[in-house]
């Protein structure tokens, strides 16, 4: 049934095609000159059909369950819903559509099974309705794509308005996009504020979202001061940059200069092969090696340290991101341009005095422009930190303390049952809030600069 | 060598500029030499931790690539499996019995130690056979053979993952369920043959059992989605944006935001979905279409800036030509343009899916981390895929959970690495130097 | 070639500076200078005249080593500075770049301060003991490159804000403040407007009473006004070297002769 209006529309825009074709030549074949080939005049009626009908199914299919829900719960029986809070009414609508699907469990009200028929049956109308809408449109569409055949049509310039329409969204469903972040995040985190005051959020010190452990805690779900979160995020960062960023560096100095052309040509993509593994698996390596090793080290030397630790998941995330800042490196001191490496070796400047001096100074803001984005990358890596920091926020910036991350709690807060209205869901949009707008500081900076180094020396 | 001639004002003599630039000469080397150290360090570095990386999956992961089974003659009791009583029965005393066959000193009636004798078996091990029974009931009455896997924590002992000489206490089989399965061994009844039930398994909470069948075609169907909206999107907006798009502050405005949306963290993305597709929209938690769909936004970038660099470099000579014999603006580009450039594209998106495969906390916010013990049937059922399966697997206190992770991974590299090979393949062979 | 030869030492009452010797000069495959014989005097300018492509600027490049840093560049044959074979293995081509400076035909300054241009040399080599030290050698050289006057008020701005002509006589003070005793300067002026190319010319000059200068240039109009010894290169070829008089007004090859003339180049 859901396949059936496109198949309807597939069969229209085939007809059209193959009826404005034949139009066009039927025209030919009186002598007539035609602007446009047949072709076009067929898929002139292709596109006219389709583009507007699909838009139509798909906007029918996300609108319709939304609009069967509304209906659903206004003709529920009075008085079931009275006293329940949003949670609880999703849990029946939820229930309901479970029993419509055939899935019962216990012994659900009469009320419930009723409403499952009708939602059965406002399904079913619904089904028909979109089949017999789309059976009328396209049928309309064909028409009216056959009354615009004419020696003088101009098919091709019609066909090519809609194809450049067609790419004008495309390109503009980017933008679709972060409204659509935006707007998500900007909803839940409002609603969230309207439960927590923004400042305890953004000052306040003690994060405990789950358990409500002390009676004087602000909202009775538990304590939402994201400072400890964001602290954890940035040692975190961080560690990683301390690992990534001179590892990082010194092998495109090397890579850049120093190197045979051989040794180059093997170890850069030996080098971004570290960029292409998976995030998962960089968390399960830190669980599985790096954190045991660190834990072994720091008894080794008498030191207690967590099992979770800031250094573990900080140095992962090192790793990842030294082939990030390797080739934004190198690409920086390549684009430093010949002239002045001449003329620093014309000087007497030994190779390295060249690099150090003139070339790697040179590259600078390109190398910062890269090192940013490596810092947006790791104030937003999920799964090294998920897997391997802890869950516990502390106001620590130990690194061999367990601490935790923005990331690593909007993961487990959203991970199981998402109410729309608890605090807790919410705040988990708060932070995402809160690390889409430092991320998107840092990398319109950072793109802003890369793009001003590159026109230096273009 | 001459020096100082009368008109030469210079302190430092050309003699003496020459002497100081040869003694400075060892120290600067010796500088230079320290920094290709520094460099040669750091590279070393870099490759050993992906070594250190790839040897430790490796090494855990091949484990979870055999399953030690048992062989066990059964006879499907008709008084334990009545034939109408399907699927119901004592599938697991029918079990039992077996077992007991092998150990007659064990007496059948006291519970604990029919637990401890059939603890050997899985616990799919009754559900191996009622499948087998179910399908065909003329089995019931006579005597079947049947290979089932053995438990985790035998699997382990099996493979020499549980120290033998480690104090009993400390250990997870005692010396006494050592010695049962060492003398079933003798027997002859032990196989580790090859794991095909890590690729045709679903998920299952026991470790011998679980395989990533379910994850598998959750990343299909996420991939495929994936796949079909971000390409004709992605190849849309780019030609539009290389091609056609005015130069004007609209234009800027989009190029700025897929720039942007390059970055925003996976995990927003993932926010993104929770609230839009499956708050507003209705859209069901834990599928693969919903995945898809998420992760076709954050490859649409990738797609996008491939594309263009892909249009950028063919030739300005081949519009001129086709714009010469008289061709629109739009023949020209899908006519001639955009085949030449689809080599690039193609590896463009390829690389794109790379990504996308690996890519985990999107899924785990839209709700693909479930616990989900059949395939999906479509890209609408509930499902996970590769990574977050890992993720689950990684969570999971059993022991023969971490090689299962790691066997995973290497799987997930095996689809990544052919990914990019088959990229890299479609660069060499037709990209073309203009 | 012989009488090349004998013509040389005749002129050999000065001091040779530079003297290469069946200089050969591969890039790959290509054969790019063959077999050059040639005397480079000190304490004077030397042009090397011919048309693109002919070689003048690689033989140059030779001369202090740049063609190092070109990894399928290969040189063969001898070239003696002081008597010292440069293309030895004990010879560290740093400390000869230090001793033979190089301008290049796009003024090339660092993206640092005028200040830092200059004295990079200096402080790399350590030819300077303090500050003062270092101040004064700045201040001699862009006094010796004519642009004391012009920067003296703003020598910690970057040099990339001063115009063509002035960063390129900057980039002679860059040069002469590591006291070289040669200098190579590759085409100085072809990028620079006729003001700026007079001053740097008038520069070159006064520079001959310290240096011996080889000049690379297109323009045989410069050659005439500021060389004494010209040489001419074709296809590879060092066709004839004479004094510049000599060249421009009595060349003994008919190839020079068609070049002066303006019928090959």
């Amino acid at each position: 049934m859901t396949l059936a209006p496109f198949v309807i529309l597939l069969l229209a825009a085939a007809v059209g095609y193959a009826i404005n074709i034949q139009a066009a030549r039927a025209i030919r074949s009186n002598g007539v000159r035609l602007h446009s080939l047949e072709g076009f005049h067929g898929l002139f009626s292709l596109l006219l059909v389709i583009v507007p009908v699909l838009t139509l199914v798909l906007l029918w299919l996300a609108l319709e369950g939304g609009v069967i829900n509304r209906l659903l719960m206004a003709s529920l029986p009075d008085g079931v819903l009275d006293g329940l809070d949003s949670g609880a009414v999703q849990l029946i609508g939820a229930e309901i559509r479970s029993i419509a699907g055939g899935r019962i469990f216990g012994t659900p009200e009469d009320w419930k099974l009723e409403a499952a028929d009708r939602l059965i049956a406002y399904r079913q109308t619904s089904a028909w309705l979109l089949v017999i809408v789309v059976v009328l449109v396209s049928a309309a569409l064909v028409f009216f794509a056959r009354g615009k055949v004419a020696a003088e049509f101009r098919a091709r310039q019609g066909v090519e308005r809609i194809t450049l329409g067609l790419m004008v969204f495309c390109a503009v469903v980017a933008i679709f996009t972060t409204i659509g972040i935006v707007a998500a995040l900007t909803f839940e985190t409002i609603k969230f504020f309207q439960l927590v005051p923004v400042t305890e959020f953004l000052f306040g010190t003690n994060w405990e979202p789950q358990i409500p452990i002390r009676e004087d805690q602000i909202a009775a779900e538990g304590a939402f001061g994201a400072v400890p979160v964001f602290l954890g995020t940035i040692v975190i960062a961080t560690v990683a940059l301390v690992v990534a960023v001179p590892v990082g560096l010194l092998s495109a100095i090397y890579l850049n200069e120093f190197a045979p052309h051989a040794f180059r040509k093997v170890v850069k993509p030996i080098l971004e092969v570290l960029a292409g593994v998976p995030t998962v698996v960089y968390g399960f390596f830190a669980i599985l090696v790096v954190a045991p090793a660190i834990r072994q080290f720091g008894q080794s030397i008498g030191l207690d340290v967590a099992s979770n630790t800031a250094l573990a998941a900080g140095g992962v995330m090192g790793i990842m991101l030294i082939p990030f800042i390797s080739s934004f490196a190198d690409d920086a001191l390549s684009a430093v341009p010949q002239s002045l490496r001449d003329g620093a070796l014309a000087l007497g400047a030994t190779r390295g005095e060249m690099m150090m001096n003139v070339v790697f100074p040179a590259a600078i803001p390109g190398i910062v422009g890269g090192v940013l984005l490596a810092v947006s990358r790791a104030i937003g890596e999920t799964m090294i930190v998920v897997m391997a920091a802890g869950l516990i926020a502390r106001m620590t910036i130990n690194p061999l303390d367990s601490v935790t991350a923005v990331t690593v709690q909007i993961v487990t807060l959203l991970i199981g049952d998402t109410a729309f209205d608890n605090p807790k869901t919410l705040a988990a949009f708060a932070l995402g809030m809160m690390l889409f707008l430092a991320t998107l500081v840092i990398n319109v900076f950072a793109l802003r600069i890369v793009r001003k180094y590159r026109e230096i020396y273009d | 060598m001459t020096d100082i001639t009368p008109s030469d004002a210079r302190p430092t003599s050309r003699g003496t500029a020459t002497e100081a630039v040869r003694r400075s000469l060892a120290r600067r080397n010796r500088k230079q030499l320290v920094l290709q150290g520094f460099g040669i360090a750091a590279i070393i570095l870099a490759i050993s931790m992906l070594l250190i990386l790839l040897t430790s999956i490796i090494s855990t992961g091949y484990h979870a690539f055999t399953q030690t089974h048992i062989q066990l003659e059964v006879y499907v009791d008709p008084e334990e499996i009545p034939a109408e009583g399907l699927p119901r029965g004592g599938f697991d005393d029918v079990l039992a019995a077996a077992m007991g066959a092998h150990f007659p000193a064990v007496d059948l009636t006291d519970r604990a130690a029919t637990r401890e004798l059939t603890s050997i078996l899985s616990n799919g091990a009754q559900f191996i056979l009622r499948d087998k029974v179910v399908a065909d009931p003329s089995l019931i009455g006579q005597t079947v053979t049947l290979k089932v896997p053995v438990s985790d924590a035998y699997d382990q002992l099996n493979k020499g993952l549980v120290q033998r000489d480690t104090a009993e206490q400390f250990r997870r089989v005692d010396d006494a369920a050592i010695a049962r399965f060492d003398r079933l061994d003798e027997l002859g009844l032990i196989s580790t043959p090859l794991n095909t039930a890590l690729i045709t398994n679903a998920d299952s909470r026991f470790p011998e059992l679980a395989g990533l069948k379910g994850a598998l075609i959750g990343s299909f169907w996420a991939l495929l989605t994936c796949f079909l909206i971000s390409f004709p999107l992605g190849i849309g907006a780019a030609i539009y944006l290389e091609e056609f798009a005015p130069k004007n502050r609209f234009s800027d405005f989009i190029e700025i935001n897929i720039n942007n949306l390059a970055a925003v963290p996976s995990v927003v993305f993932g926010l993104l979905a929770l609230a839009v597709f499956i708050g507003w929209f209705g859209l069901p938690r834990s599928a693969p279409f919903v995945g898809g769909l998420t992760l076709a936004l954050m490859t649409m970038p990738t797609i996008i800036i491939a594309t263009r660099a892909a249009l950028k470099s063919v030739p300005p000579s081949i519009r001129e030509a086709a714009l010469g014999v008289g061709a629109s603006k739009h023949q020209v580009v899908f006519q001639h343009v955009l085949p030449l450039a689809m080599p690039g594209i193609l590896t463009g998106t390829i690389i794109g899916l790379a990504q996308a495969l690996g890519e985990t906390a999107p899924l785990l916010l839209i709700g693909m981390n479930a616990f989900i013990t059949s395939a999906p049937g479509s890209p609408f059922d509930s499902a996970t895929a590769l990574p977050t399966q890992i993720f689950i697997w990684a969570d999971s206190p059993e022991r023969g959970f971490v090689s299962r992770t790691s066997a995973a991974i290497l799987v997930l590299l095996t689809f990544l690495i052919m990914m990019n090979a088959l990229a890299i393949f479609l660069r060499n062979r037709f990209e073309r130097k203009w | 070639m012989d009488d090349l030869r004998q013509h040389l030492q005749v002129a050999g009452d000065e001091e040779v500076k530079i003297s290469a010797r069946n200089c050969q000069v591969f890039y790959g495959d290509t054969h790019a200078i063959k077999d050059v014989d040639v005397d480079i005097l000190d304490k004077t300018v030397t042009a090397f005249i011919g048309p693109s492509g002919c070689g003048k600027s690689t033989f140059l490049r030779c001369l202090n080593r740049m063609n190092d840093t070109i990894d399928v560049a290969r040189v063969e044959g001898e070239i003696l500075m002081d008597g010292e074979n440069i293309y030895d293995k004990k010879v560290d081509p740093v400390q000869l770049r230090a001793k033979v400076g190089m301008v290049f035909q796009k003024p090339n300054p660092f993206p640092k301060s005028i200040y830092d241009n200059v004295s990079y040399g200096p402080k790399i080599h350590g030819l300077a003991r303090n500050k003062a030290e270092l101040d004064e050698i700045v201040e001699r050289s862009l006094r010796r490159a004519a642009l004391w006057d012009e920067v003296k008020d703003r020598l910690q701005t970057p040099g990339t804000g001063l115009s063509g002509g002035q960063q390129q006589r900057l980039c002679i003070a860059r040069a002469v403040a590591t006291e070289p005793e040669v200098l190579l300067m590759d085409e100085p002026a072809s990028a620079l407007d006729p003001i700026a190319t007079a001053q740097i010319e008038e520069l070159i000059d006064e520079l001959k009473q310290n240096y011996s200068v080889v000049i690379v240039t297109h323009s045989m109009q410069q050659a005439a006004r500021v060389s004494q010894k010209t040489a001419f290169f074709h296809l590879g070829n060092l066709v004839e070297y004479d004094d510049t008089g000599t060249i421009f007004t009595n060349p003994q090859d008919p190839r020079t002769e068609s070049y002066i003339t303006g019928r090959i180049g």
